[in-house]
């Protein structure tokens, strides 16, 4: 390998890990808090719409809106994040109780599942959590999308298309088996804590894509969200030790 | 017709959730933002100042709603 094969190669695989990471991050948030299957489920039929796109569109893909794309996504997850962080502070002020949601999902797995058996469709299949399945579709289609993009703008650049993209592969591979590598570990996280971490993130991403979509420049382009998460954090944190306070204190 | 509700049901709930006001402020911050970027203005600042107004607010809502004998 030359040494501007290997600069691309290197380029490549550091800015696709990045997104990456971002992918990972949204899909484990969506598994841990939600449900893995739903989770796997958005993942793959992201990649599905991702392989489709790429095959229709070819190179034109780089000419797709991303802008347009960061700021709808953005949204979203920005709102959603927002919610479940509003309720995760809730629950650890001790103002709403533990384990509400967690109950409902139960309760509405149990009817699927008795759906299914009365339909004589008792499988052992379950209905796919939409918000666990939204979420996951919608982080890795964008960050998919920006990998492409990688691809073609390094690759097609120094005519080194296939380089590029063992690159991507590469990094979006280690990415992948590290993210399933800390699934287990996540799993011992007690579950207000985990969904306080995925509100803290979901929120931090949201902010990250919505203005970057809006059309703001963030200092540090993507090392900001290494900003973003801990502020985020912060306020999460301190709000919480107020409202406890509060609670204590009688007055609410 | 029922899946089309279920359908506009989950978004409704994806969207706005247990308080509007945030996907209110999320939706102001955005354009606000916008106005600002296209004005060649520094704009990356203006978003999470307003999503670090609006959770103290929201949670106010909330613990208020929560207090016997506060608005539902």
């Amino acid at each position: 390998m030359t040494g501007g094969a290997g600069a691309l190669f290197v380029a490549v695989f550091l800015a696709c890990a990045v997104e990456g990471v971002e992918a990972t991050t949204i899909v484990l948030a969506a598994g841990t808090a939600r449900d893995w299957r739903s989770a796997g489920a958005g993942t793959l039929a992201a990649l599905a719409t991702l392989g489709v796109v790429v095959a229709a569109l070819g190179p034109a893909v780089s000419a797709l809106p991303l802008t347009g794309l960061r700021l709808v996504i953005g949204a979203l997850l920005l709102v959603f994040g927002l919610q479940w962080l509003r309720k995760a502070i809730l629950r650890a002020s001790g103002f709403k109780a533990l384990h509400d949601e967690d109950a409902i999902y139960r309760r509405q797995v149990a009817e699927a599942r008795t759906e299914a058996s009365a339909a004589g469709r008792a499988t052992g299949r379950l209905r796919v959590d939409g918000y666990g399945f939204t979420l996951a579709f919608k982080g890795v289609l964008l960050e998919g999308l920006e990998v492409v993009v990688i691809v073609l703008t390094f690759g097609a650049g120094q005519h080194q298309l296939g380089l590029a993209a063992v690159a991507a592969a590469c990094a979006v591979l280690l990415v992948a088996a590290a993210g399933a590598a800390v699934r287990a570990p996540l799993a011992r996280v007690p579950e207000n804590t985990l969904k306080f971490v995925v509100g803290i993130m979901l929120t931090a991403f949201g902010l990250f894509w919505g203005a970057e979509g809006a059309g703001a420049h963030w200092p540090g382009s993507d090392t900001a969200l290494l900003v973003l998460v801990p502020v985020v954090a912060l306020w999460a944190l301190t709000l919480t030790a107020l409202l406890r306070r509060r609670r204590a204190t009688g007055l609410t | 017709m029922g899946r089309l509700r279920a359908f506009a049901a989950f978004w409704y709930d994806f969207v706005f959730g247990d308080d509007w006001l945030l996907a209110l402020v999320v939706a102001v911050g955005l354009a606000a933002t916008y106005g600002l970027a296209q004005a060649g203005l520094a704009a990356w600042w203006l978003l999470p100042i307003a999503v670090a107004v609006a959770i103290p607010v929201s949670l106010w809502r909330a613990v208020r709603r929560a207090r016997p004998g506060g608005s539902r």
